[in-house]
């Protein structure tokens, strides 16, 4: 079983991302769970939702606490809570931004992390410039699939075009697949690069 | 067909295939995105001949399907926690007429204090009432026992209450298989109904009953849920032929032929408990665990068959009896009289505190290791009741209760990271 975290801000669409990635993982023939943090949802404050992918039939409901990976879509979260707590020695980390951990701080809270494990994607500037709005949450799941190889890209693909439609699913579409070149590249790269 | 939906969603979608002529509901956390798709749903006109009636309160909710049931109209409505609370009267009136209305309860806590997180209190409050009760321990039994649910409501002519976890449930997206429409035409028969009020053969529902006759109308009502004991397991047994899945039923048994010690739960815990049980069963501990899929007709019998060979029960509630104890635990006891095995009670869950694995696994060593306290409580902060206690004792004007604990708790967390 590969469970995922996900950390961010109420209006980042934290809980749909982990939905998407659920989605992403039956269009592959997994078994998928998604579940939010189940507080109660207000703009900006911190949001925590969760995703489980197994070959197998999921039966456990807990919180997870020991993740395999964490997706963290809003770095100023790294001042007021610990958002990796519990993740698995060898884990992955994939954070929105454009910055360096060493330059977000948290350099020594990762250091049981492979380097290549951890990537940072601007992915709110991809946003903005493929959909308009600053909701990073889609193309962090093209990162995720380039970091952690538990989906395809064509599955986050489809993942969205289930989910939204129109002109936002294209968007997404293109800010997922703009943030998955980005991770897929050795070094840490904001979107200018991307 | 396979799809990966939103709990609340995949129960629209199969109350959608159960071709309901009346859906009322008011909106309530975690309940809410089930009336809202259903609504969806009847507009897009895929409910068939269907009234989606928006009304002012659960009350009215309730009062409304009532009404619509007794005018012979298949009926849906859905609520949670104060909702469930608000329509209580209505509840007890929807039972004791014997309308076979259908309702979700997206199980979540009773306040005060407020709480929308999940626990079992809302449904056992009702639990007397006469409605049949239902828990689903998954999103796909969520959505068969629905189908089932109107089956087992009409055939005995008595409500049905789905009781599934708000939140861990409603709100989680999984795999489910949708049935099509023709093979739920198949299984659900358009709705017969026993009793209905009709102009051209006029009659009353609901007629005042003296000391003369309510003993015998209310043990009436008690023989319909024993005959409920047969018709769920039939229903059951029905459903598994047309669509070849093993959903409802009276009770489902895991790892317990061999089992020392029986742990008894319901709902959608049932999960971790068997990932737990898996992992005790490779270091050796005889244990298994007992589902209860139907809390209402309580089957007293069916869990004798599976408890029987157990050196004891352990009881895994999310609902508490204040100052007594457990509530299923006290049906179980009830079930296992005379039988001299001991009946453990274990509150878990309550107001949405997470169950977890590792404190299963401490929980069920210590059970089998008969080092267990009767009445236990799952990861309670003692030292947080004890801090309060002391403060009550201290000075007569404490303060309120839950507001103190929140205080002393941010407290604590704010001196732990000023520490590190």
């Amino acid at each position: 079983m590969f469970q995922v975290r996900l950390h961010g801000r109420g209006g980042q669409g934290v809980v749909t991302a982990a939905e998407l990635l659920s989605i992403a993982g039956f269009t592959q023939g997994k078994h998928a769970q998604a579940f939010p943090s189940f507080g109660s949802e207000r703009t900006g404050a911190p949001v925590v939702s969760f995703c489980r992918l197994d070959e197998k039939e999921i039966r456990l409901r807990e919180p997870i606490l020991e993740p395999d990976c964490v997706i963290v879509q809003d770095p100023t979260l790294f001042h007021a809570i610990d958002v990796f707590q519990g993740l698995k020695p060898g884990g992955y980390v994939l954070i929105n931004s454009g910055k360096s951990i060493q330059e977000l701080g948290v350099a020594d809270q990762l250091k049981n992390v492979p380097e290549d494990h951890i990537r940072g994607v601007n992915a709110t500037e991809l946003a903005i410039r493929h959909v308009g709005r600053p909701v990073p949450n889609a193309a962090l799941l093209g990162g995720f699939a380039a970091i952690s190889g538990q989906i395809t890209l064509e599955a986050v693909e489809k993942a969205i075009a289930t989910k939204f439609g129109g002109r936002i699913a294209a968007g997404n579409i293109e800010a997922a697949r703009a943030a998955h070149a980005a991770a897929l590249s050795k070094e840490t790269v904001d979107a200018e690069t991307a | 067909m396979l799809k990966q939906l939103e709990g609340s969603h995949a129960v629209a979608e199969a109350i959608a295939l159960c071709r309901p002529e009346v859906i009322c509901a008011y909106p309530i956390s975690p309940q809410t995105h089930i009336v809202e798709h259903c609504g969806e749903l009847v507009r897009e006109g895929r409910v068939g001949n269907c009234e989606f009636i928006n009304v002012e309160s659960e009350f009215a909710a309730l009062s409304v399907a009532i009404g619509a049931s007794a005018a012979g109209a298949r009926s849906y409505t859905a609520t949670a926690s104060q909702g469930l609370l608000f329509m209580a009267e209505a509840v007890y009136n929807a039972a004791g007429l014997g309308l076979p209305i259908v309702m979700t309860v997206a199980n979540r806590a009773i306040g005060a204090p407020i709480n929308i997180w999940n626990d079992h209190t809302d449904s056992m409050s009702m639990r007397d009432a006469g409605w049949i009760q239902l828990f689903a321990e998954t999103n796909q039994e969520a959505l068969d026992l629905h189908i089932q649910a109107f089956k087992i409501a009409e055939r005995l002519s008595c409500p049905v209450m789905v009781c599934m976890d708000g939140f861990i449930l409603t709100h989680a997206y999984e795999r489910v298989d949708m049935p099509d429409q023709e093979t739920v035409n198949k299984f659900l028969p358009p709705f017969a109904p026993r009793q209905v009020l009709d102009p051209a053969n006029p009659y009353s529902i609901g007629a005042m009953v003296g000391p003369e006759a309510f003993m015998e109308v209310r043990y009436l009502a008690h023989d319909k849920q024993i005959q409920a004991l047969e018709v769920i397991p039939e229903v059951a047994a029905e459903f598994k032929e047309l669509f070849g899945r093993d959903s409802g039923g009276l009770l489902h048994g895991y790892q317990v032929e061999d089992a020392e010690t029986v742990v008894v739960t319901l709902g959608s815990v049932a999960g971790t408990v068997k990932d737990t049980v898996d992992q005790l069963r490779e270091n050796g501990t005889k244990i298994g665990v007992v589902t209860i899929g139907s809390f209402r007709p309580f089957p007293l019998q069916a869990l004798r068959d599976q408890l029987s060979k157990a050196k004891r029960i352990v009881v895994l509630e999310k609902s508490f009896a204040v100052g007594f104890g457990g509530v299923v635990a006290n049906n179980i006891m009830m079930a296992m009289q005379g039988s001299g095995i001991h009946v453990h009670t274990v509150v878990a869950g309550l107001g949405g505190r997470p169950i977890t694995m590792p404190s299963l696994t401490k929980l069920f060593e210590t059970a089998h290791a008969d080092k267990l306290e009767d009445l236990h409580f799952l990861d309670l902060r003692h030292d947080v009741v004890d801090a309060e206690l002391a403060r009550q004792h201290a000075q007569i004007g404490a303060g309120p209760i839950a507001e103190n604990i929140l205080k002393s708790l941010y407290r604590d967390e704010t001196n732990a990271a000023n520490a590190s």
